[in-house]
């Protein structure tokens, strides 16, 4: 195998109806639709999906772990954004 | 079952055991994702304590994780090692596909031989986060500069080795990778806990072989014991050397890749199997087995470890036949490489005009 021709291709796959495409490994392959065969051959011998996505490997851009506190931050300090922030009087209902 | 604390082996039926403490691996794992943690190091934070912290606190290294060199090259090493073992051990199997006494057995055969290229390439995609890639790790195993497991070594004479593969050589795998699905590496443990759900529908399918063999007629009867006798004691050196030998053991404990010292998983094993032989009705072929009450272990006979070194050293059975039909495959597997991607050059060219 020559990774040249045959790039590193990220597997996502669907368990079942309802649910998010997860991801499951990588595999290479020379084209999308070889990719999508062997994601099929390789994660779903045992009927672990109804779905599958193959994804470039190179065309995936990852925010580094190194980065995550900085990257992250400003989330931290936004409680408000959660319901529990506020406070609701007693017997107030359907809110 | 959570934490360090296994189950007594002994109390464990046959595979259930071992596939609740894949499933217990991959509840922690879930667990340990979900235990509130600090993002990266701090900018002025020593690398190596923050290193140690993640794993420390039963945390998974992730690929972008900062890690030491020598945690890299002995996972690269381990992992590829393990890749390469789960490709050349379909040879012994691949053996027996076309020989396999029914059409249920041959479908069953093919399906476990399939399932061990597959394992052998979640690992392969494993070691990949590490830095290196597939065609630098295939060419370390065809130029012999990577091991695989010395097991493989050794020829299947019979159908019944099929059996006694099953029943031995993939249980011995799995009391080995069970606690892999523990490994501190993050990708290695999720590769491990779909490889050992998988593995344990192969050592049931070499159990049912072996007992439909041992409750046959007298000649097959013999078979099965005769393959028992024969892939006991080098299961029982898949453990490795023992304890006082095994060179990488300290440190890969250390780091939690290794969870369990080599002989205490070889007497997990032995534990586990009397009693699946006395179902079998076969005899494991050593006289110094024997209960031992106050260890409550068994006592048993150690195997040949200057065998294993022949055998890993290049001189085993099938060491040059097994590499051969390696090297073999993959040259006569070229074409369908190139094909492929020639293939897929010309569609894309097709695309690009279209587009033009």
């Amino acid at each position: 195998m020559n990774t040249e021709h045959s790039p590193l291709w990220e597997v996502f796959v669907r368990a079942r109806r309802g649910l998010s495409h997860t991801h499951v490994g990588s595999l290479h392959a020379p084209d999308a639709e070889l990719a999508l065969r062997n994601a099929r051959d390789l994660y779903t011998r045992r009927q672990e999906g109804v779905s599958i996505w193959v994804v470039p490997a190179g065309a995936i851009t990852a925010s580094s772990p190194d980065e995550k506190d900085a990257f992250f931050d400003p989330a931290a300090d936004k409680v408000y954004r959660h319901p529990t922030f506020y406070e609701v009087p007693d017997g107030v209902a359907h809110l | 079952m959570y934490g360090n604390d296994f189950s007594a082996p002994a109390d464990d039926p046959p595979g259930g055991g071992l596939l609740g403490e894949v499933e217990a691996a991959e509840a922690e794992l879930r667990a340990a994702a979900a235990r509130e943690r600090r993002g990266g190091p701090a900018p002025d934070e020593d690398l190596a304590a923050y290193f140690a912290d993640v794993v420390g606190a039963e945390q998974k290294i992730e690929p972008r994780d900062w890690m030491p060199e020598a945690y890299r090259r002995t996972l690269i090493r381990q992992i590829a090692q393990h890749a390469h073992s789960e490709i050349i051990g379909m040879q012994p199997e691949g053996n027996w596909i076309s020989r396999a006494p029914s059409l249920k057995r041959k479908a069953i055969l093919l399906a476990k031989v399939q399932d061990e290229a597959g394992h052998g390439l979640y690992l392969y995609a494993a070691a990949e986060t590490l830095g290196i890639s597939r065609d630098e790790l295939v060419q370390l195993l065809l130029d012999g500069r990577q091991k695989y497991s010395s097991i493989f070594n050794y020829p299947t004479l019979t159908w019944a080795d099929v059996g006694a593969i099953g029943w031995l050589v993939d249980g011995a795998a799995i009391v080995n990778q069970v606690p892999l699905c523990r490994c501190s590496y993050g990708p290695y443990a999720r590769a491990m806990i779909r490889v050992c759900k998988e593995e344990s529908f192969h050592q049931r399918q070499g159990y049912e072989i072996l007992h439909t063999l041992a409750h046959g007629t007298p000649e097959q009867r013999a078979m099965a014991q005769d393959a028992v006798d024969r892939w006991w004691y080098p299961s029982l050196a898949m453990f490795g050397p023992p304890d006082g030998d095994s060179t990488h053991s300290a440190q890969s404990m250390a780091w939690k890749i290794k969870r369990f010292s080599n002989d205490d998983l070889r007497q997990r094993f032995v534990d586990m199997c009397v009693g699946q032989a006395e179902v079998l009705g076969l005899r494991i072929p050593d006289d110094d087995l024997r209960w031992n009450e106050e260890r409550q272990a068994y006592d048993y006979t150690q195997p040949d470890y200057d065998e294993l070194m022949r055998v890993i050293s290049g001189n085993g059975p099938c060491n040059r036949e097994r590499m051969a039909h390696r090297r073999a495959a993959h040259a006569d597997g070229a074409w369908v490489r190139e094909a492929a991607a020639a293939y897929a050059a010309k569609r894309a060219e097709k695309r690009e005009k279209v587009a033009a």
